[in-house]
């Protein structure tokens, strides 16, 4: 075999290898979605989404104390890290100098890559220990500081990507740039700020690391916030790890619940981001 | 302009209805928490594993003995495991990404890179405790009964095959880890390899190269830094990955040479007993292990930052 | 606003929901007699709507641990707490805990063995050695001279135990240690251990688990969950050398020679008891409850709940393999109630 037939040889077979990589990488996620499905779809009813949990074998149980148990700690993370993620990222953005924003992203940075469980160890020490309880609190706590940096970064970006020309104009007629920034810039990019509060949001709902020992597990409803609450992720994890059949069944049906959740906040996030750009250019 | 002196009501009117200095304050006040926050978070996982710091002092990080009985705490198990899970998902993920990386980038039509991308850091939204369950009921059993029993009969005489099959253990922890890192992998590093200018692929199929060639010689290797960035930013979050890993991992305490051993990484065993952990010593030796995490993700992080922003010019610039 | 109005709809729809109105109290611990105390909390705020009574089994040492933090209103545990956790929570909470006994259990050894469809009889040693590594598989001579005839497969075994802190580790490890002497050394007794071989499962349910869906495998969990996922368990030596399997009568043989000298805080072991039908791996499991709570609420909930408990309850107790107090325990324990402040 000649040299050049041998090297369109190895091109032809590298290239085919790259290609059959795409394809199992991008199988993946239906693959995920087909377990799930599969698993799952047949112990999604109604029970599932108004019935408390029961002991296995018992019919009639459901995760709803668990859906609502996530929406409130998720709540109570937006309440916290929306602010200071977008109002963190105008400073960033546009009042900051030199050496103190480099401080804050740096810490962003790194509060981003802090791992969920170290994360929940924090929340802990500093919301559990201190009132003595497990709370959806506590829990929402742990997941601000998981959606802070994403929020952060994007509003950042965004508002820095907003053209100088606009904060110009603004400001020759006459706005202080508090006026500007409120009336003009922000808007201009609000749908890139919606995506990374909406990213951040997907993100964290899915979290079960930092929960285990903030707002622990609930059999029943919570009454108050400052009680155990039960999660979708938990609940998850609890039941899959159970040798009962009937619990792995409902971990299968709350799974798909809560992927088809987070996968329809990340598509939403990013369509709100395709809409927002071709209105810029405009 | 000489203007006449202000009383103060005004003066104050005046700062709220501008309030340039207001909205600065507040701000960077919202902004200033993040950086509170996070020196206070240090600062506890410091003062909370005091107790065992004082005990035990670094040879905490290669003692092997994890014995709540006799009070002796050693991270060298959970450090290997969690070192040793994240290498070997790594050692899978990288060819499979990098070289979907390069479809994408080089190969595929752009609708079609542009959906499979999409596709494919969708995967990075999925959650861990998901990719877990997965794991539990599909992976293990076909670990278990069929792949495990293969490499022991193909590769058994190495001491990384030795063992009973149980189905969890390192190796199947690895095997999640791998499939969780794709995304990071392929988008990094496809938008390295888009980075690379047209030039230099022109220029080497000028010189005669096959497109593969012209791929790997050239082009990948000018993405290189970038793709080494994403490589650790796989790593840091394979470090830290808790719910998949714990649900696969086999839950033993000790360090174990064959891949298919159970064993433990530092987020599982966090996870697993840091509510019942009984005594000062015990839980420090928790949140001890929590600190080793977070500096060996922290170091992580930060070198993927640099490779990142050294190739790809992304990050905080203006415009 | 929306969110109220379909949190407002659940609860609406949801089968006897304690709304605003219920106290919930909140308790951790001990996933071994799990089955019995989410029964009881179901059915004593069937009875009482205003008593809500959250229990989450996260293991004995979890239970003795939320205590100490104050995080939880009692805790429950199968392993008696020691003179240095009472200690600590005295120091920390400024009460002392109580301990009061609910029911009797037992720890049987389940396994799943391919093609081995009779009983498995087990020494205390043979057991010691499984765990230990020492014996590392099923046609091993020890469990063939035990089992004469049975048809053992020359397959290795798994090993089973618990990841989390548990009481029902407590109550096998503290069989083993008195059952065999390199045990004691080498491994001790406690809710968590050095384990020297096998995989992890988180609570009773996680073992049980593993035995499950691990061929060939043999792991320590409480009567029921055995029961309950139907796996083959077997019998144990006891200390007169009769192979018993635990049941009611032979877990209740058990404490009948400690029900006699109970002390007064109720802390005993009654592992490799004496008796000729006694099941060696026999407990009793504590709910640990503060001498003093300053809710009255609370105190009341709590306190009638502990006198029904020792009452109308104790009938649940058969329902779900667990043995019921000996009268004597009960006559003495409900003089403890008193002692709440």
């Amino acid at each position: 075999m000649n040299r050049v037939v041998r090297r369109n040889l190895v091109n032809n077979v590298m290239l085919s290898l790259t290609g059959v990589c795409t394809f199992l990488t991008v199988s993946v996620l239906f693959v995920i979605l087909g377990f799930l499905v599969w698993n799952g779809i047949g112990s999604v009813d109604w029970n599932f989404f108004t019935k408390l949990p029961l002991s296995p074998g018992e019919p009639g149980s459901g995760m709803a104390n668990a859906i609502v148990g996530s929406a409130v700690v998720i709540l109570i993370a937006v309440l916290i890290g929306v602010p200071v993620g977008f109002f963190g990222g105008i400073y960033l953005a546009e009042f900051g100098g030199k050496t103190v924003p480099m401080m804050i992203r740096y810490t962003a940075d790194l509060l981003n890559g802090v791992p969920s469980i170290v994360i929940g160890i924090f929340a802990w020490t500093v919301i559990v220990v201190p009132m003595h309880r497990f709370s959806a609190w506590a829990g929402g706590f742990a997941l601000s500081l998981m959606m802070v940096p994403i929020g952060l970064r994007a509003t950042e970006q965004f508002l820095r990507g907003v053209p100088n020309s606009l904060r110009e104009g603004s400001l020759a007629l006459g706005a202080s740039k508090t006026r500007t920034i409120i009336s003009v810039i922000v808007p201009a990019a609000k749908q890139g700020i919606a995506t990374g509060l909406i990213l951040g949001v997907a993100r964290v709902a899915g979290e079960t690391a930092p929960l285990l020992f903030t707002s622990l597990n609930n059999q029943f409803w919570a009454n108050k916030l400052d009680e155990p609450t039960a999660t979708l992720p938990v609940m998850i994890y609890l039941r899959a790890i159970s040798p009962y059949d009937d619990w792995h069944r409902q971990a299968w049906a709350a799974g798909l619940v809560l992927l088809v959740l987070v996968l329809v906040a990340n598509l939403a996030a990013r369509w709100v981001l395709s809409r927002g750009v071709t209105a810029q250019r405009g | 302009m000489a203007a006449p002196p202000e009383s103060r009501a005004r003066k104050f009117a005046k700062l709220l209805v501008n309030g340039d200095q207001v909205s600065h304050l507040v701000t960077l006040v919202f902004a200033g928490s993040v950086f509170v926050v996070t020196v206070l978070l240090v600062y506890q996982l410091w003062i909370h594993s005091e107790p065992s710091r004082a005990k035990f002092g670094f040879s905490f990080l290669w003692k092997q003995t994890w014995d709540p009985v006799t009070g002796e705490f050693g991270a060298w198990p959970f450090i290997y495991g969690t070192v040793l899970t994240s290498v070997i998902a790594l050692l899978i993920s990288v060819p499979l990404g990098v070289g979907a990386a390069i479809f994408l980038a080089e190969l595929a039509p752009p609708r079609l890179s542009n959906a499979c991308t999409f596709l494919v850091e969708l995967l990075a939204a999925v959650p861990s405790v998901i990719y877990g369950l997965l794991a539990l009921f599909t992976l293990v059993p076909l670990m278990r009964t069929t792949i495990e029993p293969f490499l022991k009969k193909t590769l058994g005489f190495l001491p990384l095959f030795t063992g009973p099959a149980y189905g969890v253990g390192y190796l199947t922890a690895a095997l999640i880890l791998a499939i969780m890192t794709f995304p990071f992998i392929i988008s990094i590093s496809r938008e390295s390899l888009l980075a690379v200018p047209r030039e230099q692929r022109e220029a080497a199929l000028a010189l005669g190269a096959t497109q593969w060639e012209s791929t790997w010689k050239v082009v990948v290797p000018y993405a290189r830094l970038g793709i080494i960035g994403s490589v650790f930013l796989a790593l840091a979050r394979a470090l830290g990955e808790t719910m998949a890993v714990t649900m696969v991992i086999g839950n033993n305490t000790s360090a174990h040479a064959s891949l298919l051993a159970p064993g433990y990484t530092i987020a599982a065993i966090i996870a697993n007993q840091f509510t019942e952990a009984t005594g000062d010593l015990y839980l420090s030796s928790l949140v001890e292990l929590g600190l080793v995490l977070f500096g060996l993700t922290m170091v992580l992080n930060a070198l993927a930052q640099l490779l990142i922003l050294a190739t790809t010019g992304k990050g905080s610039k203006r415009d | 606003m929306k969110k109220q109005i379909v949190w407002t709809a659940l609860l609406a729809m949801s089968a006897a929901s304690a709304l605003t109105a219920a106290e919930t109290i909140n308790a951790a611990g001990a996933t071994f007699p799990a089955p019995i105390y989410q029964k009881w909390f179901e059915e004593y705020r069937k009875a009482h709507p205003d008593v809500q009574i959250n229990y989450q089994s996260i293991g004995s040492g979890g239970g003795i641990r939320q205590l100490t933090e104050g995080t939880v209103d009692f805790g429950a545990s199968d392993m008696p707490m020691t003179d240095q956790q009472i200690k600590d929570v005295v120091a920390k909470r400024h009460f002392k805990p109580l301990h009061f006994p609910t029911v009797l259990g037992g720890v049987v050894p389940a396994y799943s063995v391919s093609g081995v469809n009779t009983e498995l009889k087990f020494s205390g040693e043979t057991l010691a050695g499984i765990f230990m590594g020492k014996i590392a598989k099923w046609n091993d001579a020890a469990i063939k001279k035990d089992n004469p005839g049975v048809n053992l497969p020359n397959e290795d075994i798994t090993v089973a135990h618990r990841s989390d802190a548990s009481g029902t580790s407590f109550v096998f490890t503290d069989y083993l240690s008195k059952v065999s002497p390199e045990w004691k050394s080498k491994v001790g007794a406690n809710t968590a251990v050095n384990w020297p071989v096998g995989l992890g499962g988180k609570g009773n349910e996680g073992v049980a688990g593993l035995v499950k869906q691990t061929p060939n495998s043999i792991g320590y969990m409480d009567l029921i969950y055995a029961v309950q996922n139907k796996i083959a368990y077997g019998s144990v030596k006891n200390a007169s050398g009769s192979f018993v399997k635990a049941d009611l009568n032979t877990v209740t043989e058990a404490a009948a020679g400690a029900a006699k000298s109970m002390p007064e805080d109720f802390r005993v072991s009654i592992t490799n008891a004496p008796g000729k039908n006694a099941y060696p791996i026999s407990t009793f499991t504590w709910l640990l409850i503060p001498d003093k709570i300053d809710n009255p609420a609370k105190k009341k909930a709590i306190s009638e709940f502990l006198k029904w408990m020792m009452g109308p309850g104790q009938a649940d107790a058969q329902g779900l393999s667990f043995a019921p107090l000996p009268m004597a325990v009960v006559s003495k324990e409900e003089k403890q109630v008193s002692l709440i402040k």
